[in-house]
This record gives C-alpha cells, structure tokens and sequence, in this order.
C-alpha cells in the first residue's frame, strides 16, 4: 500500500509538471494573443479606424451642371442632353468578364464592347470607375437597377452631354468640348478631381475652352456608405456643387449666319463690331465646321475635310490668322505722320508710279502715278508713293507707336483660344530677331501695310473702330458672365488729335464715296443704310521681281491659288455717325475692292438693316441637371 | 474544490450528482455562448432567426446533452472510447466515399436533422482513445519506442483521412491534440523535441516540393499560407480575408464601436463573418476590451480544466480532461491568431461563439465527458 501510494505520487507528479509545463505554453500563448489584441486595437487601432472608414465610406463627386452659352438674342447656342450610362469598377466587380456577359444580356452590348471595356479597366488602376455603355435607354438602366445584387461593381449614372444646336454658325466662338487627355491630367495646373472622372468632357477650343473653369463649376460630394460589393448602404451626407455660370455672347446669330454665308466659297474672316462700346456683333471665320462632329468619333472624311491644308476650316481665322494689312494701314501711316507734324492735310507729294530709293524701285500700283496728291486723295487712290513717301519722313518707330494706339500689334483681350497678336515691327525687333539692321526699304513696306507688318482681322476691325469713334474702344464678346454685365473697355478718347481722326475718316469716306475712290463700285447706298467709309487693301505674298515686272506683272487670276494677293477692307458706317465697323480678309482673294469690298458691304448693309434690337433675356427657370 | 465541498468518501450517487457539478465551468460555457449569440445577432445585422436562433436550438440540446454525459459515469466512457474512435474513423471513411463536398472540401454527413462533420468527433474519440491507452498502459513504459508505434498510428489514421478531404485545419487540431496527451502522459521530452525537428524538416519540404509533382499540399493550401506570410499579394482574393479582418479588429480600438455598429460586417467586408471570423467582428464591436475579456473567458475554462485534471487522480479522466481542453485551447487560439494575422486561414472556428452545429454539440459532449470526469472522481 504505501509503495503504491509513494509510486502513485510519483506518477501524479509528473503528470501535474507535465499539466503544468502545458498551462505555461497555453498561458504564453494566450499571452502572445492579448499582446496581438492590443497591438491591433489600441496601438495601431487609429490606422485600422481610418481602412475600415474608407472601406465603408464612398466618396462620389456630383459633377456640375456645365455652364450654357447663349446668344445675343438669348438662344442656346449649347445644351445638357441628359444621357445615361453604366460605370463599372474593377476591384468591385472581382470578375470584370462575368459581370459584363451578364450585362450584355440587359443592353446592347456587342463583344466588341466588352473587349473594349476589358482593355480600359486592365488599363486604368482598379478602383477607377470605367463607362461601359453610354447613351441609353431609361429601360436599360431600371434592368440594372433591378439586377444590381448580380452586377457588383456595376453603377448606372445620370450623365449630361453637350450639344451645339446652332451647328456651325458659331463653332468658331463657342468651340467644343472633349474627353480629358493625358495632356490634360498631367501637364496642366488643373487638379480638379472632375477630371477624373469617366468620360468627363472639358473644352477643347472656342469659349469652352478659354472659359472652362467657370463653365465647368464646382463639383458637388456625396458620401455613402457602401458594402463590399459597392451597394449603397445609405447617404451620409451630401455637399452641392455649383453649376457652370451662364454666358451670353454679343454676338447675335442671324448676323453671324449671314456673314458667314457671305464669305461662302472663300477662306476669309470678317469681324463686324458696335464702334461705340467694343461689342462684336460677329465674329465669322470661313469655311467653318461643326462642333457636334467633334462629340462622337469623327470619320476619316470629315477629319479630312476640317484639316483643308488651304481653307484650314478648324483655323478661327478671324483672330489667329495675321496678314500684312496692305493698304489698310496707311491710315495709321497717315495718322502717324499728321501726329509727327511731318505732314499736312494740303500737302502735295508728286507720285510718278514709283519711287526709288537706295537704287531700288518701289513702285506705286498704278504704273502711270497718281500725279500730285494730297492727303485725302492718297487715301483716296491709295496712292502707294505718298505713303513710302511720308513712312519715310515719319520713321518705323512712330508708325508703330500708332499702330498700337490703335490695337494692332496688341493682343486683343477677348475670350478665345489662338488668338494672334500680329507684328508691329521696330528697328530693335529687326535687329534682335533678324539680326540685322533697318534699312529704308523696310520702313517704305511698312508705309503700305506690308514686309514685316502683320495683322490680325479683328485688330484691323479694332483699329477701325478707334478711329471711327476716336475712342479706345476694346472688343468686347461677352455681354452676361453669370448674370452680370461684362464691363465695357476703352471709353476713353484716344490720344489722337481729333481733327486728324477726322480727317483720315474724311479719306476714307472718299475711297467709298468719291467717284475714283478705291472702292465706289461696292459703295453703300443710302437706301441700304450707307454712306459708309472704308479703306482696300491688297496685300501681296510674294515678291514682285524687277525681271517678273519687265515682263509684265502677271494677272492674280494666273496665279497659283496659295500665291494669289489677299483681298481686304476695313470700313465703318454710317460715315458721318459711325455705329459699326468691319473687317475683312479674304486670303488669297484677289484684290481688296473687287473681292473684300462687296462682301464688307453687304455684311454692313445687313448689320444696318438689323439695327440694334438690344439684347434678348436669358430665360429665367431652367432645369438644372445634376446628377 | 472549496465550493459544497462534503468530504465525500465515495463519487455520488444518483441526482445528487448535479450538485458535484463542476458549475462554475458549465456556467462560463453559457456566458461563451450567450456571447456567440449575441454576435450571431450582431453579424446578421439584428436578424435572430438566421443564426443566433438555430444556434440557441443547437446549445440547449448540446447543453443537456453535457448533463447527461456528465451523470454517466467515467468508466463507462473509458470503455466507450476504443468504440468511440472506431466510430469516427468509420465515419471518417464515409464521408471519404458518400460525403457531401462542401466548401470544397468533402467535409459532411448529411443526417437530415443534422450535418455531421466526423472530423469534429474525431478530435474527442482521439484524445479519449489515447487517454484510455496511456491509462492501460505502465507509467514506467511511457518512452519505449514500441509502446510508442500504437499513439503514433492512432494519430496518423485519422489525420490521414481528414488531410485526404482536406482540412489542414481539424489535421493540425487532430495532431495537436493526440500530442497533448502523449506529452501529459509522460512521454519523454526528447521524442518532442525530435519531433518539433522533424516539423521544421516538413515545413522546409512542403516548400521545397511545390510546384515539382510530388507537392505536398494542395495549390489553395500553398496559396492561404504564402497569403498568410504575406497578406498584401492579393489583398483582393486570398488575403483579403486576414486584411479585412484585421481592419474589422484594429478598427474596434480600444473600447470597441458599440454593438451592432461594425460597420465591417454590416458591410459585408469581411468574410465569413458568422463562422471563422466571427472574432474579428466581436473585435470591432466590443473593441481591444471585448476580446480580452472574451481571452480571459477561454483560459478560466482551461484553468478550471487543468485544476481539475491535476487533481483528480484517476489516470484517464486526467489525461482526457487535459487533451479535451487542450483541444479546446487549440480552437480558439488558431483561430484568434488566424483572425489577427498570426496564423494561415486554416479553417478552424471559434468554439461555442462561431456558428455551426457540429463543433458546438461535439464541444459540448466534450465538456460533460469532463464533467463526468469531475463528479466521478476518486476521493
């Protein structure tokens, strides 16, 4: 018995050390499980809180409402259609291929859609959202809706797409709207989260474009509480976004047409413009294009079409195309001289067809000469000798002073892409540029709006008006920003000394008016709203050699489209009263009296015609759309 | 113990048995439960009847059954325990051939009222099996290589037949548990040191064949533990059970979100929420101080266990008290540590909280055979 007993303690003994030796181990353990715990919930409990919020939390910008452009006459010249479309997201969908089988058995999915959609998500990183199908139906999205538990991953969204009902009549101005580039993501200042989403469309040119941030307008959050598959759970809350701001244009649209159908067959650009405020009442650049072309994938035909090499379509000529001005500039030679008080309005300068100067000939355009000439009768004739004549006597440097006076050589500050300064040459921009010196022959060239002398439409439509009105009158191409005013610029008198102003208006009277005048053929009748006061230009783009002149100076119509002088004509009307002004270019024209004359009249008897009807409201109450 | 403690001379008789209960650890398994239901309500998002209901069923029907293992005496299962193992192997061959596969694993007997999972029996049939052995057999006897062999196979079958379905989760378990008993009988320590060398050669060989044709595991093995080593492979499949998990854990914090607030299970992020993760939800509702206290539950239950095998002397109810709680301490720490981050996703639930009809009644079982092992033991 007590050997038992002893032997049974012995035996109990090892095994309470065994039982023993195993609470250790389960009690370590236990304890590297609490440690674990704590390490989890307490120590690093603040970064789990914040995964797990942005497991649950969904953030979704509401994309704005994008701004509407109307016209003088306060028509839309752009609309929000409403569209809807299917987003997806990768990483909730897990099987990308599955999910968009199933949908393709709920829309018009093709598989080449499918492969498509494929190719994108692998592309982009697999939280972001990938449109999957666009332009449907309400019927389509109520079946998403309905089989949502078997679609993860799958989001029906309201989109709003941008449409141009004018056409276009004012693709120029208004431009278009496209899907975000690369470029755009990554090489712009521009961070707005907008950007990234899914097929959002930004503008591309045109006020769109220059306009974009605050006709984008602010996006609005919403933030939902989401399960794994993405099915809202509920809303948390929501931040409104602010819609796009309205613009009206001061341009009016039958204006606008009717300009644009006036320079039907050439590649031209006019600008007519209200001399007493700036406001440009049309801003035409022919051909032109449609931006609802630009909304969908365009075809090779059309793509060919807008990139014309000659008539350049997708080109607003009317602000990025600079010629030489010809013999519109001579006023602001002409200005500049009686300015300088190198000259008189009685002054008579004897033009023999030519000048020569440093041993070469420059000659007037009218090989006979214009005999002695004054002023008036220089505008008149658009005698080119007077004017070499008087650059000579002014200088480059106060010619170009005028120029800008009179806003050539200044970028136009109005609200659109490209737009061209032009160049007002000194003898300065020679050196530093061409690197070499001025001579005489260049200041003769500039005396008749050629060599190195550059352009633009609307700076000569500019120029024009200053010297109709005498004021500083800036272009103006909005008349509402967001329900205000857009201020008129430039209702100071220019610092020209009037009696000059008139007297060069005087001049260009004449070339309208006077019987020999440059332009009396295409003269504004009174029963049309005329008199009007105008000026021609021809501007060459080749050199005239000596031996070429010899032989006989060849006919422009002989001639090479692209080598063919542009035909120009800056005027203002009613000549006693001036109210409006005009440019226009025609490239390659021709002459500026047979071909850009009659079309500036035409434009400016319509704009009479017209008249100012003022400007049309905005409507009040429209729908906003938001989505 | 000091509670109603007559100096009895003799185990009790009849229904004065219940008051020889060991109550203090019936009452903790009940306070686990009770906790299990409360999650079950939790993670269904305040629903009763999809898991918290049929689990309450299954406790009331598993908690009697303990009484009445309990109030049969100990001998009579340590008679029972050769035919009990038999039993489990027998089914364990069934589900090989007739089982349903689920989950992909072949893991289930559909009896009609109940899914039997045969793995879940084997756990206990194995440790009272070698419990019954090692009682049989010589103290002195214990680390002779011979006497070895028979513990040895009696493992190796059944670990055999359940990697086989696979579950390396109830394998390890299986292994883990035979081993408790092996070692609390007294087995010397060298076999285990030896063995945990071996271990380390057979992790170095699993590694070391995969991808030849004579791999070890199966593929989805191979990937949970390479997921397990390193989580962030693919957040989005395999590993993202353990990231989301431990988001569900860490986001708790200290005091926890409140209940039914977890706003990872409610939203679906975590997986498994109702069985093996069942944890990690408790985790985010009640927080670092929900977990611990539930941790300090399940070691009261194996401190209980423990005292009450060291101190009763009869060699078997000793030996499978420690082995059924070993077990037990197996369950809930593979699974904690799984849920944090600390171990593969094996598979093994969290005991009396996790949903599931088996573990719960087997468990159950499990804790009468120790009450029985209580009330009867030798004064």
């Amino acid at each position: 018995m007590m050997e038992f007993d002893h032997k049974g303690d012995i035996k109990r003994s090892r095994l309470s050390r065994r039982a023993l030796m195993l609470g250790g181990i389960q009690t370590a353990v236990a304890g590297v499980i609490g440690w674990r715990m704590h390490q989890l919930g307490v120590k690093e409990g603040d970064q789990y809180r914040l995964l797990a919020e942005e497991n649950r939390i969904n953030i979704q910008l509401l994309p704005p409402a994008r701004g509407l452009i109307y016209d003088r006459d306060g028509d839309l010249l752009t609309i929000n259609d409403r569209v809807y479309a299917i987003e997806m997201v990768r990483e909730q969908s897990r099987d990308p291929e599955l999910i968009l089988n199933r949908l393709a058995q709920l829309l018009p999915l093709t598989q080449d859609d499918i492969d498509k959609a494929l190719a994108d998500m692998k592309k982009r990183r697999a939280f972001v959202p990938v449109t999957v199908a666009t332009g449907l139906e309400w019927e389509h999205i109520a079946a998403v809706s309905a089989n949502a538990p078997a679609l993860p991953g799958v989001t029906p969204v309201l989109g709003l797409n941008r449409q141009y009902p004018k056409g276009p009549e004012f693709s120029h101005i208004v431009g278009y709207v496209g899907s975000v580039s690369d470029y755009d993501l990554n090489e712009t200042d521009d961070h707005d989260p907008l950007l990234r989403i899914p097929r959002f469309k930004i503008g591309k040119t045109g006020i769109e474009a220059t306009l974009e941030k605050p006709l984008r307008g602010e996006a609005g959050i919403k933030r939902i509480e989401v399960n794994s598959l993405g099915r809202v759970i509920r809303e948390l809350d929501r931040k409104e976004g602010a819609s796009g701001v309205d613009i009206q244009l001061t341009v009016g649209q039958e204006l606008q047409t009717y300009t644009l159908n006036r320079l039907k067959g050439h590649s031209a650009s006019a600008v007519v413009m209200d001399v007493t405020n700036g406001d440009i009442l049309a801003l035409a650049s022919g051909p032109t294009f449609d931006s609802n072309k630009f909304l969908k994938p365009i075809s090779q035909a059309d793509w060919k079409d807008m990139n014309d090499p000659h008539y350049r379509p997708l080109v607003n000529k009317a602000v990025a195309g600079t010629y030489p001005p010809g013999s519109t500039f001579k006023m602001v030679v002409a200005l500049a001289a009686l300015d300088a008080g190198v000259v008189d309005a009685a002054e008579e300068v004897y033009c023999p067809g030519h000048m020569e100067v440093a041993k070469r000939k420059f000659h007037c355009w009218k090989r006979g000469g214009h005999g002695h000439v004054h002023l008036r009768e220089a505008l008149r004739y658009s005698c080119d000798v007077y004017f070499y004549d008087l650059a000579l006597r002014v200088g480059i440097e106060k010619i170009t002073l005028m120029a800008h006076k009179l806003g050539l050589g200044e970028r136009p500050n109005i609200q659109l892409p490209s737009i061209k300064e032009g160049l007002m040459p000194t003898k300065d921009w020679k050196r530093k540029v061409k690197k070499k010196d001025w001579v005489l022959g260049d200041s003769i060239n500039a005396g008749i709006g050629q060599g190195f002398v550059l352009a633009s439409p609307l700076q000569l439509a500019v120029m024009t008006a200053r010297i109709a009105s005498g004021m500083k009158i800036e272009p103006r191409l909005i008349n509402l920003y967001n329900n205000e005013l857009y201020p008129t610029r430039g209702l100071e008198p220019l610092d020209i000394n009037p009696a000059h102003l008139e007297l060069v208006r005087r001049g260009m009277y004449e070339v309208s008016n006077h019987r020999r005048g440059t332009a009396y053929g295409a003269r504004l009748k009174e029963d049309r709203g005329g008199p009007m006061a105008g000026k021609t230009g021809t501007s060459q783009v080749r050199q005239i050699t000596a031996a070429e002149r010899r032989k006989g100076v060849v006919r422009n119509e002989d001639l090479p489209w692209n080598r063919r002088d542009h035909a120009l004509f800056v005027a203002f009307a009613p000549a006693a009263n001036p109210r409006y002004a005009i440019s226009v270019v025609v490239e390659h024209g021709g002459g500026g009296s047979a071909v850009a004359a009659p079309i500036a009249r035409d434009i400016m008897a319509r704009t009479i015609k017209l008249g100012d009807k003022g400007y049309g409201n905005l409507p009040n109450t429209r729908t906003r759309e938001q989505t | 113990m000091s509670y109603l403690e007559r100096n009895l001379k003799s185990t009790p008789r009849g229904f004065g048995k219940v008051l020889y209960f060991h109550w203090p650890l019936a009452i903790l398994i009940a306070t686990i439960s009770g906790v299990g239901f409360l999650m079950l309500y939790s993670v269904a998002g305040g629903n009763i009847d999809a898991w918290a209901q049929p689990q309450m069923y299954r406790f009331v029907v598993g908690f009697v059954m303990m009484f009445i293992i309990a109030m049969i005496p100990i001998a009579f299962w340590q008679r029972m325990a050769i035919f009990a193992y038999l039993f489990a192997i027998a089914l364990l061959l069934v589900v090989e051939f007739f089982g349903d596969v689920g989950g992909g694993a072949q893991r289930w007997i559909d009896l009609g009222f109940i899914r039997l999972q045969p793995s879940e029996l084997m756990k206990i049939a194995l440790v009272m099996v070698l419990a019954s052995y090692y009682d049989w057999l010589d103290e002195s006897q214990v680390s002779k290589p011979q006497w070895l062999l028979l513990p040895l196979a009696l493992i190796a079958i059944p670990t055999a037949l359940v990697l086989k379905q696979p579950d390396l989760g109830t394998a390890m378990l299986l292994v883990a548990g035979g081993g408790v008993v092996i070692f609390a009988a007294g087995v010397s320590l060298w076999y285990f040191g030896a063995l945990l060398a071996a271990l380390a050669g057979l992790v170095a060989a699993v590694f070391y064949t995969r991808g030849t044709e004579f791999e070890l595991l199966n593929d989805y093995q191979y990937r949970r533990i390479e997921t397990f080593l390193d989580p962030s492979i693919s957040p989005y499949a395999d590993g993202y059970h353990i990231t989301q998990s431990k988001i569900s854990l860490g986001s708790g914090g200290y005091a926890g979100r409140g209940f039914m607030e977890g706003t990872q299970s409610r939203g679906n992020f975590l997986p498994e929420k109702h069985t093996d993760f069942i944890f990690a939800t408790l985790g985010e509702e009640f927080g670092f101080l929900g977990g611990i206290t539930l941790l300090g539950m399940y070691m009261l239950i194996i401190a209980f266990c423990m005292i009450s095998a060291m101190r009763n002397k009869n060699r078997f109810a000793s030996l499978l008290t420690m082995g059924i709680a070993a077990t037990f301490f197996f369950y809930f720490s593979v699974n904690m540590l799984m849920v944090m981050g600390f171990a593969p996703v094996v598979g093994v639930p969290l005991p009396l909280v996790s949903y599931g009809g088996s573990a719960m009644m087997v468990l159950l079982g499990a804790f009468g055979l120790i009450q029985s092992a209580h009330i009867h033991r030798p004064r």
